[in-house]
Protein backbone atom coordinates (compact mmCIF):
# COMPACT_ATOMS: atom_id res chain seq x y z
CA UNK A 1 0.00 0.00 0.00
CA UNK A 2 2.81 2.15 0.70
CA UNK A 3 4.57 1.75 -2.82
CA UNK A 4 1.32 4.26 -4.09
CA UNK A 5 3.24 7.92 -4.19
CA UNK A 6 -0.39 9.18 -3.54
CA UNK A 7 -0.84 6.97 0.12
CA UNK A 8 2.28 8.01 1.52
CA UNK A 9 1.47 11.48 0.27
CA UNK A 10 -1.68 11.60 1.97
CA UNK A 11 -0.35 9.60 4.71
CA UNK A 12 2.89 11.91 5.60
CA UNK A 13 0.30 15.10 5.46
CA UNK A 14 -1.57 13.50 8.11
CA UNK A 15 1.17 12.77 10.44
CA UNK A 16 2.23 16.02 9.44
CA UNK A 17 -1.25 17.70 10.79
CA UNK A 18 -1.49 15.79 13.78
CA UNK A 19 1.89 17.88 14.95
CA UNK A 20 0.84 21.31 13.98
CA UNK A 21 -2.72 21.12 15.63
CA UNK A 22 -2.20 21.33 18.85
CA UNK A 23 1.51 23.14 18.42
CA UNK A 24 -0.49 25.64 16.11
CA UNK A 25 -2.96 26.40 18.85
CA UNK A 26 0.42 27.17 20.94
CA UNK A 27 1.63 29.58 18.45
CA UNK A 28 -1.65 31.42 18.39
CA UNK A 29 -2.68 31.38 21.98
CA UNK A 30 1.62 32.59 22.38
CA UNK A 31 0.87 34.84 19.36
CA UNK A 32 4.20 33.38 17.89
CA UNK A 33 3.41 33.84 14.18
CA UNK A 34 6.03 35.70 13.33
CA UNK A 35 8.47 33.77 15.02
CA UNK A 36 7.08 30.65 13.78
CA UNK A 37 7.78 32.08 10.01
CA UNK A 38 11.44 33.12 11.31
CA UNK A 39 11.76 29.51 11.84
CA UNK A 40 10.87 28.63 9.47
CA UNK A 41 12.71 30.66 6.45
CA UNK A 42 15.74 29.71 8.45
CA UNK A 43 14.86 26.39 6.79
CA UNK A 44 16.30 27.43 3.16
CA UNK A 45 19.51 28.36 5.10
CA UNK A 46 19.66 25.14 6.69
CA UNK A 47 18.92 23.14 3.40
CA UNK A 48 21.70 25.04 1.93
CA UNK A 49 24.05 24.06 4.29
CA UNK A 50 23.00 20.55 3.97
CA UNK A 51 23.55 20.04 0.56
CA UNK A 52 26.79 21.69 0.85
CA UNK A 53 28.31 19.40 3.63
CA UNK A 54 25.91 16.27 2.04
CA UNK A 55 24.25 15.80 5.29
CA UNK A 56 20.88 14.82 5.60
CA UNK A 57 18.37 17.92 4.87
CA UNK A 58 16.03 16.55 7.77
CA UNK A 59 19.02 16.93 10.12
CA UNK A 60 20.18 19.84 8.35
CA UNK A 61 16.83 21.82 8.41
CA UNK A 62 16.38 20.53 11.78
CA UNK A 63 19.83 21.75 12.82
CA UNK A 64 19.36 25.64 11.76
CA UNK A 65 15.78 26.01 12.64
CA UNK A 66 16.84 25.12 15.93
CA UNK A 67 19.64 28.13 16.05
CA UNK A 68 16.90 30.41 14.88
CA UNK A 69 14.23 29.20 17.21
CA UNK A 70 16.63 29.56 20.25
CA UNK A 71 18.50 32.84 19.12
CA UNK A 72 14.93 34.45 18.63
CA UNK A 73 13.91 32.91 21.98
CA UNK A 74 16.67 34.47 23.93
CA UNK A 75 15.78 37.91 22.15
CA UNK A 76 12.36 37.81 23.73
CA UNK A 77 13.60 37.01 26.81
CA UNK A 78 15.79 40.35 26.77
CA UNK A 79 12.66 42.51 25.71
CA UNK A 80 13.57 43.48 22.50
CA UNK A 81 11.06 44.83 20.54
CA UNK A 82 9.92 41.34 18.65
CA UNK A 83 7.84 42.55 16.00
CA UNK A 84 10.53 44.24 14.41
CA UNK A 85 13.36 41.81 15.37
CA UNK A 86 11.11 38.73 13.78
CA UNK A 87 10.59 40.57 10.95
CA UNK A 88 14.07 41.21 10.35
CA UNK A 89 14.93 37.81 11.33
CA UNK A 90 12.28 35.95 9.34
CA UNK A 91 13.45 37.61 5.82
CA UNK A 92 17.09 37.62 6.68
CA UNK A 93 17.18 33.74 7.15
CA UNK A 94 15.38 33.68 3.45
CA UNK A 95 17.63 35.85 1.67
CA UNK A 96 20.89 34.20 3.42
CA UNK A 97 19.55 30.70 2.43
CA UNK A 98 18.51 31.79 -1.12
CA UNK A 99 21.84 33.11 -1.55
CA UNK A 100 23.63 29.97 -0.11
CA UNK A 101 21.83 27.70 -1.85
CA UNK A 102 23.17 29.78 -5.35
CA UNK A 103 26.45 28.88 -4.18
CA UNK A 104 25.97 25.26 -4.17
CA UNK A 105 28.47 24.39 -7.53
CA UNK A 106 27.17 21.57 -9.84
CA UNK A 107 24.18 20.54 -7.34
CA UNK A 108 20.77 20.00 -9.34
CA UNK A 109 19.14 22.17 -6.77
CA UNK A 110 15.55 22.07 -7.32
CA UNK A 111 14.53 25.21 -4.92
CA UNK A 112 10.60 25.51 -5.53
CA UNK A 113 10.73 21.45 -4.19
CA UNK A 114 12.16 23.32 -0.80
CA UNK A 115 9.65 26.70 -0.92
CA UNK A 116 6.62 25.27 -1.78
CA UNK A 117 6.99 21.39 -0.72
CA UNK A 118 6.50 18.64 -2.59
CA UNK A 119 4.21 16.14 -0.87
CA UNK A 120 3.84 14.25 -3.99
CA UNK A 121 7.52 13.01 -3.99
CA UNK A 122 7.95 11.80 -0.24
CA UNK A 123 9.50 8.43 -0.04
CA UNK A 124 9.41 5.72 2.23
CA UNK A 125 12.40 6.76 4.34
CA UNK A 126 11.11 10.07 4.08
CA UNK A 127 7.64 9.03 5.02
CA UNK A 128 8.90 7.01 8.22
CA UNK A 129 10.76 10.29 9.22
CA UNK A 130 7.98 12.65 9.39
CA UNK A 131 6.10 10.04 10.94
CA UNK A 132 8.94 9.62 13.72
CA UNK A 133 9.53 13.64 13.98
CA UNK A 134 5.36 13.99 14.11
CA UNK A 135 5.62 11.51 16.83
CA UNK A 136 7.82 12.85 18.59
CA UNK A 137 6.30 16.45 18.85
CA UNK A 138 3.45 14.87 19.30
CA UNK A 139 4.47 13.17 22.21
CA UNK A 140 6.08 16.42 23.70
CA UNK A 141 3.26 18.33 23.84
CA UNK A 142 0.80 15.70 25.32
CA UNK A 143 3.37 14.99 27.90
CA UNK A 144 3.82 18.41 29.10
CA UNK A 145 0.65 19.97 28.04
CA UNK A 146 -0.91 20.93 31.33
CA UNK A 147 2.75 22.59 32.02
CA UNK A 148 2.45 24.29 28.57
CA UNK A 149 -0.99 25.85 29.06
CA UNK A 150 -0.32 27.27 32.11
CA UNK A 151 2.99 28.86 31.35
CA UNK A 152 1.08 30.22 28.51
CA UNK A 153 -1.70 32.25 30.62
CA UNK A 154 0.49 33.61 32.77
CA UNK A 155 4.15 33.02 33.87
CA UNK A 156 4.02 34.28 37.45
CA UNK A 157 1.51 31.96 37.91
CA UNK A 158 3.07 29.55 36.53
CA UNK A 159 6.01 29.96 38.90
CA UNK A 160 3.70 29.91 41.83
CA UNK A 161 2.31 26.10 40.58
CA UNK A 162 6.05 25.11 40.17
CA UNK A 163 5.75 25.21 36.32
CA UNK A 164 8.75 26.64 34.89
CA UNK A 165 8.12 29.15 32.26
CA UNK A 166 11.67 29.10 30.48
CA UNK A 167 11.47 24.99 30.24
CA UNK A 168 8.32 24.85 28.82
CA UNK A 169 9.59 28.35 26.42
CA UNK A 170 12.29 25.98 25.35
CA UNK A 171 10.11 22.64 24.89
CA UNK A 172 7.79 24.68 22.43
CA UNK A 173 11.22 25.95 20.62
CA UNK A 174 12.31 22.16 20.34
CA UNK A 175 8.88 21.13 18.74
CA UNK A 176 9.17 24.20 16.39
CA UNK A 177 12.08 23.00 15.02
CA UNK A 178 11.01 19.71 14.77
CA UNK A 179 8.07 20.50 12.86
CA UNK A 180 9.57 22.80 10.27
CA UNK A 181 11.90 19.95 9.43
CA UNK A 182 9.35 17.37 8.84
CA UNK A 183 6.73 19.77 7.12
CA UNK A 184 9.50 21.34 4.87
CA UNK A 185 8.75 18.51 2.45
CA UNK A 186 4.65 19.10 2.47
CA UNK A 187 4.36 22.67 2.39
CA UNK A 188 8.01 24.26 1.86
CA UNK A 189 9.42 26.78 3.74
CA UNK A 190 7.67 29.43 2.67
CA UNK A 191 4.38 28.04 4.22
CA UNK A 192 4.93 26.20 7.05
CA UNK A 193 3.27 28.73 9.39
CA UNK A 194 0.37 28.54 7.53
CA UNK A 195 0.10 25.22 8.44
CA UNK A 196 0.58 26.40 11.84
CA UNK A 197 -1.83 29.15 12.21
CA UNK A 198 -4.83 28.97 10.13
CA UNK A 199 -5.55 25.18 11.42
CA UNK A 200 -5.60 26.47 14.81
CA UNK A 201 -7.38 29.82 13.87
CA UNK A 202 -9.99 28.07 12.07
CA UNK A 203 -10.62 25.63 15.05
CA UNK A 204 -11.18 28.83 17.51
CA UNK A 205 -13.94 29.76 15.94
CA UNK A 206 -16.17 26.97 17.52
CA UNK A 207 -13.59 25.71 20.34
CA UNK A 208 -14.99 25.70 23.65
CA UNK A 209 -11.66 24.61 25.11
CA UNK A 210 -8.44 24.05 24.71
CA UNK A 211 -8.52 20.42 24.37
CA UNK A 212 -11.24 20.28 21.71
CA UNK A 213 -9.37 23.51 19.98
CA UNK A 214 -6.14 21.43 19.62
CA UNK A 215 -8.29 18.56 18.39
CA UNK A 216 -10.33 20.55 15.82
CA UNK A 217 -7.22 21.86 14.74
CA UNK A 218 -5.56 18.22 14.04
CA UNK A 219 -8.77 17.43 12.12
CA UNK A 220 -8.89 20.63 9.80
CA UNK A 221 -5.23 20.19 8.87
CA UNK A 222 -6.06 16.52 8.32
CA UNK A 223 -9.13 17.93 6.08
CA UNK A 224 -6.70 20.53 4.43
CA UNK A 225 -4.09 18.12 3.56
CA UNK A 226 -6.69 15.61 1.91
CA UNK A 227 -8.22 18.51 0.20
CA UNK A 228 -5.21 20.01 -0.97
CA UNK A 229 -4.24 16.49 -2.53
CA UNK A 230 -7.03 16.14 -4.61
CA UNK A 231 -7.24 19.67 -5.64
CA UNK A 232 -3.52 18.87 -6.86
CA UNK A 233 -4.50 15.73 -8.75
CA UNK A 234 -7.64 16.83 -10.28
CA UNK A 235 -5.86 20.82 -11.49
CA UNK A 236 -2.44 19.87 -11.39
CA UNK A 237 -1.85 22.54 -8.95
CA UNK A 238 0.84 22.68 -7.06
CA UNK A 239 0.20 20.73 -3.84
CA UNK A 240 1.95 22.80 -0.65
CA UNK A 241 -0.19 25.85 -2.04
CA UNK A 242 -3.23 23.56 -2.56
CA UNK A 243 -2.93 22.30 0.78
CA UNK A 244 -2.61 26.13 2.28
CA UNK A 245 -5.27 27.16 0.13
CA UNK A 246 -7.93 24.65 1.52
CA UNK A 247 -7.12 25.30 5.51
CA UNK A 248 -7.72 28.91 4.32
CA UNK A 249 -11.19 28.06 2.54
CA UNK A 250 -11.78 26.23 5.67
CA UNK A 251 -11.18 28.97 8.13
CA UNK A 252 -13.23 31.17 5.93
CA UNK A 253 -16.18 29.27 6.46
CA UNK A 254 -15.70 28.09 9.99
CA UNK A 255 -15.40 32.43 10.84
CA UNK A 256 -18.30 33.10 8.46
CA UNK A 257 -20.64 30.34 10.12
CA UNK A 258 -19.48 30.86 13.66
CA UNK A 259 -20.67 35.06 13.17
CA UNK A 260 -24.50 33.51 11.67
CA UNK A 261 -24.79 31.20 14.31
CA UNK A 262 -23.76 33.85 17.43
CA UNK A 263 -26.08 36.32 15.08
CA UNK A 264 -28.66 33.55 15.53
CA UNK A 265 -28.07 33.37 19.57
CA UNK A 266 -27.79 36.75 19.56
CA UNK A 267 -31.38 37.65 18.31
CA UNK B 1 9.84 28.19 61.77
CA UNK B 2 8.96 31.15 59.45
CA UNK B 3 6.74 30.18 56.40
CA UNK B 4 9.01 32.32 54.36
CA UNK B 5 11.71 34.99 55.02
CA UNK B 6 14.17 36.97 53.39
CA UNK B 7 17.74 38.45 54.92
CA UNK B 8 19.55 41.35 53.18
CA UNK B 9 17.29 40.93 49.91
CA UNK B 10 17.80 43.17 47.44
CA UNK B 11 16.15 42.55 43.81
CA UNK B 12 17.31 44.02 40.46
CA UNK B 13 14.61 45.21 37.91
CA UNK B 14 15.79 46.88 34.57
CA UNK B 15 19.28 47.32 35.63
CA UNK B 16 18.62 49.33 38.23
CA UNK B 17 18.48 48.70 42.22
CA UNK B 18 14.30 48.03 42.52
CA UNK B 19 14.72 46.64 46.28
CA UNK B 20 17.66 46.22 48.67
CA UNK B 21 18.07 45.45 52.05
CA UNK B 22 14.94 44.00 52.94
CA UNK B 23 15.00 41.18 56.61
CA UNK B 24 11.72 39.95 55.97
CA UNK B 25 9.52 36.66 58.13
CA UNK B 26 6.00 35.90 57.24
CA UNK B 27 4.57 33.47 60.53
CA UNK B 28 1.81 30.20 59.77
CA UNK B 29 -1.50 32.35 59.71
CA UNK B 30 -0.52 35.81 59.50
CA UNK B 31 -2.09 38.74 57.53
CA UNK B 32 0.89 41.33 56.68
CA UNK B 33 -0.16 44.01 53.82
CA UNK B 34 3.02 45.25 51.78
CA UNK B 35 2.21 48.93 51.07
CA UNK B 36 3.91 51.52 48.76
CA UNK B 37 3.68 54.30 46.13
CA UNK B 38 3.99 52.73 42.59
CA UNK B 39 7.73 51.58 41.33
CA UNK B 40 8.58 50.97 45.15
CA UNK B 41 9.17 47.88 44.13
CA UNK B 42 6.71 45.74 46.13
CA UNK B 43 5.85 43.48 43.03
CA UNK B 44 9.52 42.84 43.15
CA UNK B 45 9.33 41.94 46.63
CA UNK B 46 6.48 39.91 45.97
CA UNK B 47 7.53 38.47 42.74
CA UNK B 48 11.17 37.38 44.62
CA UNK B 49 8.99 35.82 47.42
CA UNK B 50 7.41 33.69 44.93
CA UNK B 51 10.90 32.37 42.99
CA UNK B 52 9.90 34.44 39.99
CA UNK B 53 13.15 36.71 39.91
CA UNK B 54 16.31 35.91 41.59
CA UNK B 55 17.74 37.87 44.29
CA UNK B 56 20.64 39.79 43.72
CA UNK B 57 21.91 40.11 46.90
CA UNK B 58 20.91 38.40 50.33
CA UNK B 59 18.41 35.14 50.31
CA UNK B 60 15.37 34.15 50.71
CA UNK B 61 14.20 30.67 52.73
CA UNK B 62 10.79 28.78 52.44
CA UNK B 63 9.53 26.44 54.82
CA UNK B 64 9.52 22.58 53.10
CA UNK B 65 6.84 21.85 51.02
CA UNK B 66 5.11 24.80 51.35
CA UNK B 67 2.41 25.42 49.18
CA UNK B 68 1.58 28.79 48.00
CA UNK B 69 -1.78 30.31 46.54
CA UNK B 70 -1.02 32.99 44.17
CA UNK B 71 -3.39 35.97 43.47
CA UNK B 72 -2.13 37.84 40.46
CA UNK B 73 -2.41 41.60 39.82
CA UNK B 74 -4.01 41.27 36.16
CA UNK B 75 -4.70 38.37 34.39
CA UNK B 76 -4.59 39.19 30.95
CA UNK B 77 -6.23 36.00 28.59
CA UNK B 78 -5.56 36.09 25.07
CA UNK B 79 -9.09 35.98 23.15
CA UNK B 80 -7.85 33.32 20.99
CA UNK B 81 -7.39 30.76 24.14
CA UNK B 82 -10.75 29.38 24.90
CA UNK B 83 -10.65 28.68 28.83
CA UNK B 84 -13.63 27.70 30.68
CA UNK B 85 -13.55 28.32 34.43
CA UNK B 86 -13.42 24.58 35.52
CA UNK B 87 -10.57 23.95 33.16
CA UNK B 88 -8.98 27.04 34.50
CA UNK B 89 -9.37 26.00 38.02
CA UNK B 90 -7.71 22.76 36.49
CA UNK B 91 -4.17 24.51 35.53
CA UNK B 92 -1.76 22.52 36.37
CA UNK B 93 -3.15 19.67 38.29
CA UNK B 94 -6.20 18.45 37.35
CA UNK B 95 -9.24 18.84 39.72
CA UNK B 96 -12.39 16.79 40.30
CA UNK B 97 -15.82 18.59 39.71
CA UNK B 98 -16.87 18.56 43.27
CA UNK B 99 -13.58 20.54 44.42
CA UNK B 100 -14.48 22.80 41.88
CA UNK B 101 -17.97 23.22 42.61
CA UNK B 102 -16.68 23.58 46.32
CA UNK B 103 -14.32 26.66 46.15
CA UNK B 104 -16.38 28.66 43.73
CA UNK B 105 -18.99 28.38 46.28
CA UNK B 106 -16.83 29.37 48.88
CA UNK B 107 -15.50 32.76 46.88
CA UNK B 108 -19.42 33.23 45.93
CA UNK B 109 -19.66 32.78 42.18
CA UNK B 110 -21.53 29.33 42.57
CA UNK B 111 -22.50 29.13 38.86
CA UNK B 112 -19.89 30.33 36.64
CA UNK B 113 -17.61 26.49 36.15
CA UNK B 114 -19.10 26.44 32.90
CA UNK B 115 -18.50 30.24 31.64
CA UNK B 116 -15.87 31.15 29.27
CA UNK B 117 -13.32 33.31 31.78
CA UNK B 118 -13.36 36.17 29.33
CA UNK B 119 -17.33 36.58 29.54
CA UNK B 120 -16.83 37.22 33.64
CA UNK B 121 -17.14 40.60 34.97
CA UNK B 122 -13.67 42.01 36.86
CA UNK B 123 -15.19 40.95 40.32
CA UNK B 124 -15.93 37.16 39.28
CA UNK B 125 -13.17 37.01 37.52
CA UNK B 126 -10.59 37.82 40.81
CA UNK B 127 -12.69 35.45 42.65
CA UNK B 128 -12.43 32.97 40.23
CA UNK B 129 -8.76 33.40 40.75
CA UNK B 130 -8.88 33.24 44.22
CA UNK B 131 -10.71 29.58 43.93
CA UNK B 132 -7.69 28.61 42.13
CA UNK B 133 -5.15 29.92 44.53
CA UNK B 134 -7.59 28.17 47.22
CA UNK B 135 -7.09 24.76 45.48
CA UNK B 136 -3.77 23.96 45.90
CA UNK B 137 -4.41 24.63 49.99
CA UNK B 138 -2.25 26.98 50.64
CA UNK B 139 -0.12 27.48 53.61
CA UNK B 140 -0.04 31.08 52.46
CA UNK B 141 -1.96 33.18 50.09
CA UNK B 142 -0.03 35.59 47.88
CA UNK B 143 -2.18 38.81 46.62
CA UNK B 144 -0.79 41.41 44.10
CA UNK B 145 -3.27 44.24 44.18
CA UNK B 146 -5.69 41.94 43.64
CA UNK B 147 -8.35 44.48 44.04
CA UNK B 148 -7.50 46.69 41.08
CA UNK B 149 -9.65 47.79 39.27
CA UNK B 150 -12.60 46.75 41.52
CA UNK B 151 -15.67 49.67 42.56
CA UNK B 152 -15.15 50.53 45.86
CA UNK B 153 -17.80 47.75 47.75
CA UNK B 154 -16.37 44.67 45.35
CA UNK B 155 -13.01 45.89 47.12
CA UNK B 156 -14.36 45.55 50.41
CA UNK B 157 -16.50 42.47 49.66
CA UNK B 158 -13.15 40.73 48.15
CA UNK B 159 -10.95 41.69 51.42
CA UNK B 160 -13.69 40.60 53.44
CA UNK B 161 -13.36 37.04 51.48
CA UNK B 162 -9.90 36.92 52.02
CA UNK B 163 -10.42 37.68 55.89
CA UNK B 164 -13.23 34.68 56.28
CA UNK B 165 -10.87 32.25 54.13
CA UNK B 166 -7.92 33.19 56.22
CA UNK B 167 -10.14 32.51 59.26
CA UNK B 168 -11.62 28.82 58.11
CA UNK B 169 -8.29 27.69 56.36
CA UNK B 170 -5.63 29.02 59.08
CA UNK B 171 -3.42 30.16 55.80
CA UNK B 172 -1.44 32.96 56.29
CA UNK B 173 -1.87 36.63 53.97
CA UNK B 174 0.69 38.11 52.19
CA UNK B 175 -0.74 41.08 50.06
CA UNK B 176 0.44 43.98 48.20
CA UNK B 177 -1.72 46.93 47.63
CA UNK B 178 -2.28 50.50 47.21
CA UNK B 179 -5.62 50.07 48.92
CA UNK B 180 -4.45 51.72 52.34
CA UNK B 181 -7.79 52.00 54.56
CA UNK B 182 -9.19 48.32 53.47
CA UNK B 183 -5.74 46.77 53.71
CA UNK B 184 -5.01 48.56 56.51
CA UNK B 185 -8.04 47.84 58.75
CA UNK B 186 -7.72 43.88 58.13
CA UNK B 187 -4.02 42.97 59.19
CA UNK B 188 -1.58 41.99 61.66
CA UNK B 189 1.19 43.81 60.33
CA UNK B 190 1.68 46.49 58.05
CA UNK B 191 5.13 47.23 55.83
CA UNK B 192 5.85 50.18 54.25
CA UNK B 193 8.07 49.53 51.50
CA UNK B 194 9.58 52.28 49.01
CA UNK B 195 13.23 50.66 47.77
CA UNK B 196 13.78 49.61 51.37
CA UNK B 197 11.46 48.90 54.51
CA UNK B 198 10.21 52.50 55.42
CA UNK B 199 8.67 51.21 58.85
CA UNK B 200 6.43 48.52 59.59
CA UNK B 201 4.22 47.23 62.43
CA UNK B 202 0.38 46.98 63.39
CA UNK B 203 -1.62 49.14 61.39
CA UNK B 204 -2.08 52.10 63.69
CA UNK B 205 1.73 52.19 64.06
CA UNK B 206 2.18 52.72 60.91
CA UNK B 207 -0.55 54.81 60.26
CA UNK B 208 1.22 57.41 62.73
CA UNK B 209 4.88 56.99 61.76
CA UNK B 210 6.41 59.94 60.19
CA UNK B 211 8.11 57.63 56.98
CA UNK B 212 4.54 56.98 55.81
CA UNK B 213 2.87 60.24 56.25
CA UNK B 214 6.22 61.15 54.36
CA UNK B 215 5.26 58.81 51.62
CA UNK B 216 1.40 59.03 51.28
CA UNK B 217 0.98 62.48 53.19
CA UNK B 218 -2.35 63.17 55.14
CA UNK B 219 -5.07 62.74 52.61
CA UNK B 220 -6.02 59.26 53.76
CA UNK B 221 -5.96 59.78 57.42
CA UNK B 222 -9.90 60.46 56.84
CA UNK B 223 -10.40 57.52 54.83
CA UNK B 224 -8.29 55.46 57.29
CA UNK B 225 -10.45 56.40 60.21
CA UNK B 226 -13.47 55.03 58.09
CA UNK B 227 -12.37 51.67 58.12
CA UNK B 228 -11.30 51.54 61.94
CA UNK B 229 -14.67 50.82 62.98
CA UNK B 230 -15.90 47.29 63.38
CA UNK B 231 -16.40 45.95 60.21
CA UNK B 232 -18.06 43.74 61.01
CA UNK B 233 -21.40 45.07 60.03
CA UNK B 234 -20.51 47.72 57.85
CA UNK B 235 -18.96 45.98 55.71
CA UNK B 236 -21.75 43.27 55.95
CA UNK B 237 -23.98 45.61 53.90
CA UNK B 238 -21.14 46.57 51.41
CA UNK B 239 -20.28 42.36 51.24
CA UNK B 240 -24.07 42.15 50.12
CA UNK B 241 -24.41 45.01 47.94
CA UNK B 242 -21.15 43.63 45.77
CA UNK B 243 -22.27 40.55 45.37
CA UNK B 244 -25.86 41.34 44.47
CA UNK B 245 -23.82 43.97 41.62
CA UNK B 246 -21.86 41.32 40.60
CA UNK B 247 -24.70 38.77 39.40
CA UNK B 248 -26.84 42.00 38.26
Amino acid sequence: MLDDFLTRALLAGLAVALATGPLGCFVVWRRMAYFGDATAHAAILGVALALGFQISIFLGTMVVALIMAMTVSMLAGRGWAMDTTLGVLAHSALAFGLVAVSFLPAVRVDLSAYLFGDILAVSRFDLAVIAGGSALVLGLILWRWSALLTATLNEDLAHASDVDPGRERLVLTLALAVVVAVALKIVGALLIAALLIIPAAAARNFARGPESMALSAVAIGGLSVWGGLQLSLAQDTPSGPSIVVMASLIFVTSTVGAALFQKRLGR
Amino acid sequence: MSLISATGLGVDYGGRRALFDIDFAIERGEIVSVVGPNGSGKTSFLRALLGVVPPARGKITRAKGLRVGYVPQRLHIDPALPLPVARFLSLPRRQSGADIADVLARVGVPDVARQNMTTLSGGQFQRVLLARALLVKPDILMLDEPTAGLDQPGVASFYRLIDDTRREMGCAVLSVSHDLHVVMSASDRVICINGHICCEGAPHVVRAAPEYRALFGFGTGGALALYQHDHDHAHDHAHEHAKAHDHG
